[in-house]
């Protein structure tokens, strides 16, 4: 029995052992040497001076700094509490349809999630064409005089939100479709005793029950949005870059445009911190109204 | 319930379908809008008017595309290094799962807690180290550059562990009895109990990986090295400013991923559900 348990102990540390190299490489040791150098005035590849805090008070008074901030806050107003109304919404419609038709229906909200963001953008790129795309003759159908939508900056966030929330709805909504199916059909046969119209069935029983959920995917959509970078970057392509700038876009510029590795470092930091922030403040906020309905 | 009523409700019913399938075919228009162009000659697509199907339907952009630029070699780079990503995230993440869910170990406890840490992380703030690094190793504008990066993927450990933590003890007692061996256990028995969640989980692996966009631009500069989602939005050149074209190279970047989604449709989703934590 002895010898079974160091066997089994080897086996296990052999198998943990090709994942521990890995993100012992690839996770711990950038993780680490992402603070290390922060702290320093390190260009993008090579070794730099301690130079303290100063990458970090520097940001400060950092006029693009506080762009890509901004950008990045307006740009999870407009995309995480709309996008996941719209999924959730979708989400109630596809529900009620079945079989085949669910399937099919389902497919296409979902196919654009699927799709990598450069098609994305060569889509949309196209759609929107100043002088071609077809969203500009349904402008000039209705009258709407017609926008260079990527080369201006008051229209530039609240398109590439538009895109993103159509790009990754189809995520919401499986998440929104897996919910709903778990609500026991007795309940709203209950309710359709009780004389229940379709409202305040929404009211009293699915929008509660499915306020797990509707946490959840805000949640994720809050982390995901904050980390925003390649649809940003691909529309801004030809546009003006420094006035769309969003967090890891300015991590981008510093680094592989100025060369400026510590300084591009504390701008990383930031937005780790501030990610890993809601991640923990989320988690106990789940736990605690977990522990109330219990 | 008076049949009105249920009449009534009906109706609404009604209208809510009609409206929900009348939504979706907006939403999949820009889709079915950009293989339509990428069908069209050059001088339809920019007519100043909407066509819903070309007058004179061709595939030259498709042999343009497929003789005359790089896409053939971006496919083989996206399909290497995908490929790559997901044998060896999927490999080394079941090994780990299995060895945390079910064997004792030193640390044990400590390497779960670190995983559902780096859960949290944005990777995207370690692309200034993982640059340093694979530049360190000789890896730019190399297969093996663009796949290193990608091999952390937490989420994929944490459902396999959930899984093998569902799995009755008595299978592993059971088999301990017999005198099998621990690879024998891990091999004949619980792996093939978790084949449909590796099959699902390796899908979107492969989906994540021939999507990802910022590492493979940032570890890629020369052109023949690029993947294919990287590509087509790098070489203006190779497409001009042919707008066909340039939509036929986004459809030929999509179509993959498209084609593993409708035909594995169910898997799909089912993974999808559970690396978001909800149990499908």
């Amino acid at each position: 029995m002895l010898r079974n348990r160091r066997r089994e102990t080897l086996f296990a540390l052999a198998l943990v052992a090709p994942f521990v190299a890995i993100y012992g490489l690839v996770f711990v040791y950038p993780t680490i040497k992402l603070f290390m150098i922060s702290l320093t005035d390190a260009p993008l590849i090579g070794g730099g001076n301690y130079v303290g805090f100063d990458n970090y008070t520097r940001l400060a008074s950092d006029r693009r700094f506080n762009t890509a901030v901004w950008n990045t806050a307006y740009f999870v107003l407009i995309t995480v509490v709309p996008g996941t109304l719209i999924a959730f919404a979708i989400a109630l419609g596809v529900n009620r349809l079945r079989g085949r038709l669910q399937a099919a229906i389902l497919a296409l909200f979902f196919l654009p999630y699927i799709l990598p963001v450069s098609v994305v953008y060569l889509l949309w790129d196209w759609t929107l064409n100043f002088q071609f795309g077809i969203a500009m003759h349904v402008f000039d159908l209705l009258g709407i005089q017609r926008i260079p939508v990527f080369k201006s900056t008051a229209w530039f966030m609240p398109a590439v939100g538009v895109i993103t929330i159509w790009w990754t709805a189809g995520f919401s909504i499986l998440l929104f479709l897996a919910g709903l199916r778990a609500i026991p059909a007795e309940i709203y046969e209950a309710a359709a005793l009780d004389n229940a119209g379709i409202w305040s069935t929404f009211r009293r029983i699915t929008w509660p029950l499915m306020w797990p959920i509707t946490a959840l995917v805000l949640t994720i959509q809050l982390i995901s949005q904050l980390k925003i970078f390649d649809q940003v970057y691909l529309f801004s392509t030809g546009g003006r870059p420094n006035d769309n700038v969003v967090l890891v876009y300015y991590v981008f510029q510093r680094a592989f445009q100025s060369d400026q590795g510590g300084r591009a470092a504390a701008v990383a930091v930031v937005l780790f911190i501030i990610v890993i922030v809601v991640s923990v403040l989320n988690f106990q906020l789940t736990r605690l109204s977990g522990g109330r309905s219990r | 319930m008076t049949a009105a009523t249920a009449r009534r409700l009906n109706n609404i019913g009604l209208v809510i379908t009609v409206i929900t399938v009348l939504c979706a075919v907006v939403w999949a228009f820009p889709l079915y809008w950009a293989v339509v162009s990428s069908l069209k000659p050059e001088d339809e697509v920019v007519r100043p008017y909407i066509e819903l199907w070309p007058d004179t339907p061709t595939l030259s952009h498709y042999v343009f595309a497929l003789t005359k630029t790089e896409i053939g070699r971006w496919y083989i780079n996206s399909i290497v290094t995908a490929a790559a990503v997901t044998v060896l995230t999927v490999s080394s993440s079941l090994f780990c799962g299995y060895a945390i869910s079910q064997l004792k170990f030193p640390f044990r406890s400590m390497l779960w807690w670190l995983i559902l840490a780096s859960f949290m992380v944005p990777m995207q703030t370690l692309i200034i180290n993982h640059f340093e690094l694979v530049a360190d190793l000789g890896l730019i504008n190399t297969w093996s550059g663009i796949v290193l990066p990608q091999l952390i993927h937490p989420v994929i450990i944490i459902v396999y562990k959930q899984f093998f933590d569902g799995v009755p003890k008595d299978f592993r007692e059971a088999a301990v009895m017999d005198n099998a061996s621990e690879w024998r256990i891990l091999t004949r028995v619980y792996i093939p109990m978790n084949w449909g969640v590796t099959t699902a989980l390796s899908i979107v692996c492969f989906i994540w990986s021939w999507n990802s966009f910022l590492w493979p631009f940032l570890a890629v500069t020369k052109t023949n090295m690029m993947t294919i989602t990287v590509g087509i939005t790098q070489v203006n050149d190779a497409f001009g400013v042919y707008y066909a074209r340039q939509l036929t190279a986004a459809v030929l970047a999509g179509l993959p991923v498209a084609l593993v989604y409708l035909i594995f449709q169910r898997r799909v989703t089912e993974a999808i559900t559970l690396s978001a934590g909800i149990k499908g």
